[in-house]
C-alpha cells in the first residue's frame, strides 16, 4: 500500500463556512515589486485563497482593476485592512461585498498603529453585526482562548489569531496559546494570521493544530518570492502532517533507539 | 451643486444621478461599490438615485494587501 507523501489525504479541507479548500495555505496581495511576481508567487504556493484590501478609488486618473492580475480561479477574501473602529470596519465589509458579490470577510479592527494589534472589543463587535448580516466573518484577534470563544459564540466562521505582529517575521511567539486554543476549540476553524517570516513558523503554526496559515509580508518580501512560497507550501504540508501524526512526547532525557541486550563487550 | 467624493469637494452642475456621476469621473465601474451618505448603494439602483446637495459619496475598489 502506497502512502501519499504530497497531501495528508485528499479529504483533509480546510473548512471555512460551507467552503472547502484543499490547500492551507491563504496569502496576501500586498507589498509585491511588480504583479507579475505576485502572479508566480500565488501560483507557487498553490494557494486557493487570496486576502484583498478596500480602498478609495483615486479620481484623479483611470485605474485598471487590481483584481484582473489575480487568477479567477482563486477565492478572494476582502479584509477590512486599516479600520479602527467597528462601524468603519462593517461599512468596508458591506462595500466589499457588493463590490464581489462574496458573503467572505477577513475582518480587521486595529488598535494601534504601531503594533497594529487587534481592537478585540470593537472587533466583537463588529463580527456580532457583520454576522446578522449573513457574513462569513473571520476575525483577526489577539492568541486568546478567552476571545476566541466570544468570536465563535458570535457565530464567526473562523478565528485568526495572531502568531506575532503583522509583518513582523517574528513567528509563533505564543505557541502554548495556540495549543491551549486547539484544545479546548477542537471543532474551530483556526487559522493563523500575522507574524509567520519563514518556512519553520508556518510548520509550528500547523504542528500545533492550527488549520490554515494566511501570511503576505514573509512571501512578497522574500529576496525570491515565489521560491519563499513553494517552501511555505511544503511547510504546511508538513506541518499538517506531523500535527495529524501526533508527535512523540519530549523527555528531558535520552532514550536509546536501539536494543539495549547484545552489546559488545 | 457641491458633492463630497472620496472626500473631495466637486462642483457638479444640475440634476444629476449617481450613475451619471460615476459616467463623469470614467471609472471602471466593474468591480466597484458606492455608498452615499455611508449607506452602500447597489448598482441596480445607481441610475435612480438622485444626488443632493452636500451629499457624501464613497466610490471604493481593490487594491493589494494582505494586512496592515
Amino acid at each position: 500500500m502506497s502512502t501519499a507523501v504530497t497531501a495528508a489525504s485528499p479529504g483533509d479541507k480546510l473548512i471555512v463556512g460551507s467552503r472547502a479548500f484543499s490547500s492551507r495555505l491563504i496569502i496576501g496581495t500586498g507589498k509585491y515589486r511588480t504583479h507579475e511576481q505576485m502572479r508566480n508567487a500565488h501560483e507557487a504556493s498553490g494557494a486557493e485563497m487570496v486576502t484583498v484590501a478596500v480602498r478609495r478609488v483615486p479620481l484623479d486618473r483611470s485605474s485598471e482593476s487590481f483584481l484582473d492580475y489575480l487568477n479567477p480561479q482563486l477565492q478572494i477574501l476582502p479584509n477590512t485592512a486599516g479600520c479602527y473602529t467597528a462601524e468603519d470596519a462593517v461599512r468596508t465589509a458591506r462595500l466589499a461585498r457588493e463590490a464581489l458579490q462574496t458573503d467572505l470577510v477577513k475582518l480587521e479592527v486595529i488598535g494601534d498603529q504601531t503594533t497594529l494589534f487587534p481592537d478585540n472589543e470593537q472587533t466583537l463587535e463588529a463580527a456580532r453585526i457583520l454576522v446578522k448580516e449573513g457574513f462569513v466573518v473571520l476575525p483577526y484577534f489577539n492568541d486568546d482562548l478567552i476571545m476566541a470563544k466570544k468570536l465563535l459564540d458570535a457565530g464567526c466562521a473562523g478565528i485568526m489569531p495572531l502568531a506575532a505582529p503583522i509583518g513582523s517575521g517574528l513567528g509563533v511567539q505564543n505557541p502554548a496559546n495556540l495549543r491551549i486554543m486547539r484544545e479546548q476549540l477542537p471543532d474551530a476553524t483556526i487559522i493563523v494570521d500575522a507574524g509567520v517570516g519563514t518556512a519553520s513558523d508556518a510548520a509550528i503554526a500547523m504542528e500545533l493544530g492550527a488549520d490554515g496559515v494566511l501570511m503576505n509580508t514573509a512571501i512578497a518580501e522574500a529576496q525570491d518570492p515565489a521560491k519563499m512560497a513553494t517552501a511555505m507550501k511544503l511547510a504546511i504540508e508538513a506541518g499538517r502532517l506531523a500535527y495529524l501524526a501526533g508527535r512523540m512526547p519530549k523527555r528531558l532525557y535520552a532514550s536509546a533507539s536501539s536494543p539495549l541486550d547484545g552489546v559488545v563487550k | 451643486m457641491k458633492l463630497y467624493v472620496n472626500g473631495e469637494e466637486r462642483e457638479v452642475g444640475g440634476a444629476l444621478s449617481l450613475a451619471e456621476l460615476i459616467a463623469q469621473l470614467e471609472l471602471p465601474v466593474a468591480r466597484i461599490a458606492v455608498e452615499l451618505n455611508r449607506e452602500v448603494v447597489r448598482r441596480s439602483d445607481w441610475s435612480g438615485t438622485m444626488l443632493h446637495e452636500e451629499d457624501r459619496i464613497e466610490i471604493v475598489h481593490f487594491v493589494g494587501g494582505g494586512r496592515d
